[in-house]
């Protein structure tokens, strides 16, 4: 090839990149599959699911009961948080199969009978790290259950309990929306959502011993 | 269209916009910042109700309320329990270190026997079922008969009764207590009250204290109760005397230090008693015979060149000793491990005598032995020196409960000869300690926070009074209350006992006090003491300070060990947390040091963290110096309570290979009422 021809092509090839945008492309591309690791594969993969030993209708419960949520999820007599209900709770009612649904049948059967504690997947658990008084909030800031934990009262079904791999923490503490947007006080409970709430009341003094707030309040 | 290299760059910008306007960079951020946190060894407590079980500490003979925090089944925190007579919400290192001992690796987890093949102390065991195990201690004893012995850290209470039946009625009484300054005070007692008795102290009273070496801070008595009275002390302005040779940290804290030659503190009180008679400033008449020997032999001159302390300083001791209205003298060594001379305590008795404060507020109150048990059928008490130490290797079978004789009794060889003698061991003990490493079989007995037991006569408490330690958590693993072990192997010989279980034994044996004692933890009960006689009787024979064993041309130094508040000195041995707050003068990473004055250092030329070479009579250790003003010249001090060798290792990393245990390197030196009153031993130092 002479000098002639080589500066022809090369000529060409300059035409063919400003006509064809090679590089935009390829950022482009580059950009979508980023953004569908991050926005859809990354999600999937961050969370395993897993299912509650067996389905629990809050709603039928809700509706025999007299005291609402505090029914079951009480306040000890120290004024600590009893959670979840353990058997002893249960066994009132369920010592044998009261209805017909297959799962009061497994309950019965398999941890009643057998004296064995329900190892339910909790939902809303905080890292260890983390301390919170339902005391302060339920019982001094008169604070419903819903405003942090959604309408659980009124679910028919468990959902999934979804575990994030890294930290085994679930899924309801960074809220299902992955950039952490929320629309509802109960969508999320991280750290920053308690300081929102804590901000808009203007709760500022939340250490008894300060008389204000410090990262050993909740950080024990 | 080209692929080239500007492509594939194109493609990683494109790749990394899109990674940056994701969630991902900060949501994994965030969950990796959370991982940290969630290391599997991290501990975390269970969830769960809480709440307290009062129980009694048994880790020393204070006899401490303890208060057991619990999360559901798991203990988690030891707290002193408030209103308690003894320790009134106080709580000392290792009682608050308990829960390693509960939960931690030195637990014996099922009865064990020596393997066939091993010889003992290899650490070859094989596991066997309760059944085998007991089957085989009964023949065995069965065997042994009459030559069976027992060894144990207390004669009081259900379980040492227990013990003693079972030896009855094999026709022994070979029944032997772990010697501690309790068998100076109770044959002290005994001798001048007349009855059988416990000394008690009422610290809290007291106007002025002498003490004669009691290490007040560093676990003397109960040791919660003692560091609360001298709270008291220093609030109320009493003055605290410690009489010592080292300047331990009573004797820091008090408000005069007055060292003396080791093993001269008996001269000292009786030239104070001189002093006491000869001024006319006695309160109480004694012994007519005491008072001629103390007026004979004990002028300030002649005490003060036998002490060391000046003439002046003894007489200014005895005057204002005199001078309080409630003055109290004070004795035994350290903690009171060990032994003191009959001499010394009659000595130290003799001037609460004088002062008349026996059985008075603030002063010695000779507390009557408990009699609670009345099915206790037996008499049985031997010595540790004729059995253990003795020439009679007649011994068949010996029983070790709550004693760790193979550590804690001086000159560590000998224990070891005398224990090769006996054909069978049998270790009680909820730990791999060196004792039951050297068993033949192990039958472990739950660990303190899992049992009951009675624990009569906190050390040094002045009133008649009894705990009730009680499971705080069901036994971890598979082990049996040693009560309902020996009821069961003393059944199986044919013994005569009215109880099937530990349990009812001891509910039967308080009968229709169980439920308050249940309810409240502790039983009280009220004692009008006799009026004293003021009989005290000084062993003639034994007139001069307690002889070391060593030639002090061979030996020119004394060893004296020393106790301390972070050292247990306790059979079981430190857990973590306690052997961590051990200070580096005394435990250098792995070395122990000792102390010892610049001016013998200067002589043997060391300095401070130098190596040398201990030897005594008994044996050698490598030390490290530790030089200090606060020990007299030609006197070395060393810690009691480290070289712990515990039985399982790999898990041993707090307690093994940490010094070295100084019974290894200690005699004996017996006064002729048959205590062993050494308070150290000769020894020279070697560079190395």
């Amino acid at each position: 090839m002479g000098t002639e021809e080589k500066q022809i092509k090369h000529a060409a090839d300059h035409a063919a990149e400003g006509a064809g945008g090679g590089p935009i492309l390829f950022f482009i591309i580059g950009l979508a599959i980023a953004l569908g690791i991050g926005w859809i594969a990354f999600p999937k993969a961050l969370y395993s699911q897993k299912q509650q030993p067996f389905d629990f209708s809050h709603s039928l419960h809700n509706g025999l009961v007299d005291n609402g949520c505090e029914s079951c999820h009480f306040f000890r007599e120290d004024g600590s948080y009893a959670g979840v209900p353990k058997l002893a709770q249960c066994i009132g009612c369920h010592e044998d199969v009261q209805g017909s649904t297959p799962e009061e049948k497994v309950f019965v059967e398999e941890y009643v009978k057998k004296g064995k504690e329900v190892p339910w997947l909790i939902y809303s658990r905080q890292p260890d790290c983390v301390f919170f008084s339902h005391a302060a909030h339920v019982k001094v800031a008169k604070m419903k259950c819903e405003e942090c934990h959604g309408p659980i009262g009124e679910s028919k079904n468990l959902k999934p309990y979804e575990q994030n791999r890294i930290t085994g923490y679930s899924r309801d503490i960074w809220g299902q929306n992955i950039a952490g947007i929320k629309t509802h006080t109960y969508d999320r409970m991280k750290m920053d959502d308690c300081a929102d709430c804590h901000k808009e009341r203007g709760v500022k003094a939340s250490s008894v011993q300060t008389e204000r707030d410090a990262c050993f309040v909740c950080h024990k | 269209m080209k692929i080239d290299r500007r492509s594939f760059l194109s493609l990683g910008v494109g790749f990394g916009a899109g990674i940056a306007l994701s969630p991902l960079p900060w949501k994994l951020t965030d969950d990796s910042s959370i991982w940290t946190q969630m290391w599997p060894w991290t501990p975390v407590p269970e969830r769960g109700e809480s709440r307290y079980v009062n129980s009694v500490c048994t880790l020393c003979p204070g006899g401490c309320g303890i208060s057991v925090r619990k999360v559901e089944d798991r203990a988690v925190k030891i707290e002193g329990q408030k209103g308690h007579p003894v320790s009134n919400g106080g709580i000392c290192l290792l009682g608050l270190s308990g829960l390693q001992l509960l939960y931690g690796p030195y637990r014996v987890k099922y009865p064990m026997k020596r393997r066939e093949d091993a010889k003992r102390g290899q650490g070859k065991w094989q596991k066997i079922s309760w059944d085998e195990a007991m089957s085989e201690v009964a023949k065995k004893l069965g065997d042994a008969k009459d030559k069976t012995a027992c060894i144990m850290d207390s004669d009081k209470g259900t379980v040492p009764q227990l013990f003693k039946t079972l030896l009855t009625g094999l026709g022994s009484p070979n029944f032997m207590r772990t010697p501690s300054v309790e068998d100076s005070f109770e044959l002290a007692l005994l001798k001048t009250c007349g009855y059988p008795a416990s000394a008690g102290f009422d610290l809290e009273n007291a106007d002025f204290v002498l003490s004669f070496g009691a290490g007040l801070l560093e676990g003397w008595g109960a040791p919660v109760r003692t560091f609360k009275a001298n709270s008291l002390w220093k609030d109320k302005k009493v003055p605290v005397i410690q009489i010592e040779p080292r300047l331990s940290n009573t004797a820091a804290k008090s408000d005069k230090w007055i060292p003396v030659n080791p093993g001269t503190e008996s001269e000292l009180a009786l030239g104070i008693a001189h002093v006491l008679i000869k001024e006319g400033l006695a309160k109480a008449e004694v012994s007519d015979s005491f008072k001629k020997i103390v007026s004979e032999g004990y002028a300030p001159d002649t005490v003060a060149r036998i002490t060391g302390v000046e003439a002046g300083v003894i007489v200014g001791l005895a005057k204002s000793f005199a001078a309080a209205s409630k003055p109290l003298a004070l004795c035994g060594r350290g903690k009171g491990a060990t032994p003191i001379s009959l001499n010394e305590t009659l000595a130290v008795y003799a001037l609460n005598a004088l002062m008349g404060n026996i059985n008075q507020e603030g002063g010695l109150f000779a507390v009557p032995q408990p009699d609670y048990i009345k099915w206790a059928k037996t008499n049985s008490n031997a010595s540790v020196s004729k059995l253990l130490y003795g020439k009679d290797a007649s011994l068949k079978a010996l029983l070790v409960a709550n004693a760790n004789p193979l550590y804690s009794l001086p000159d560590t060889q000998a224990v070891k000869t005398a224990l090769d003698k006996i054909p069978f061991i049998v270790s009680f003990s909820s730990y791999m300690d060196e004792t039951a490493q050297y068993a033949d079989i192990i039958l472990p007995n739950h660990c303190y926070l899992e049992r009951y037991e009675d624990v009569p006569a906190p050390a040094g408490y002045h009133k008649p009074l009894i705990g009730l330690s009680r499971p705080v958590v069901k036994p971890q693993f598979n082990t049996k209350h040693t009560g309902d072990v020996v009821i069961a192997i003393a059944k199986a010989m044919g013994a005569e006992l009215p109880y099937d279980s530990y349990e009812t034994c001891l509910k039967e044996t308080f009968g229709d006090t169980w439920e308050a004692f249940q309810k409240d933890g502790v039983l009280t009960a009220d004692f009008t003491p006799p009026a004293p006689s003021g009989k005290i009787e000084l062993n003639e024979t034994s007139l001069k300070p307690v002889a070391l064993e060593g030639e002090s041309s061979a030996f020119p130094l004394v060893l004296v060990p020393f106790d301390s508040m972070r050292l247990s000195g306790s059979s079981i041995g430190e857990p973590p947390f306690v052997i961590k707050t051990v200070d580096d003068t005394i435990l250098f990473k792995n070395d122990i040091c000792i102390e010892i004055n610049p001016k013998t250092a200067q002589s043997y030329n060391l300095s401070d963290g130098k190596y040398a070479r201990l030897t005594t009579p008994k044996g050698s250790a490598k030390v490290r110096v530790h030089l200090y003003e606060g020990i007299m010249p030609g006197v070395i001090a060393m810690p009691r309570g480290l070289g712990h060798t515990p039985g399982f290792t790999g898990n041993d990393k707090y307690l093994a290979g940490k010094g070295v245990n100084v019974n290894e390197l200690m005699g004996s030196a017996e006064c002729p009422d048959g205590l062993n009153a050494a308070y150290g031993i000769r020894a020279k130092l070697e560079r190395a």
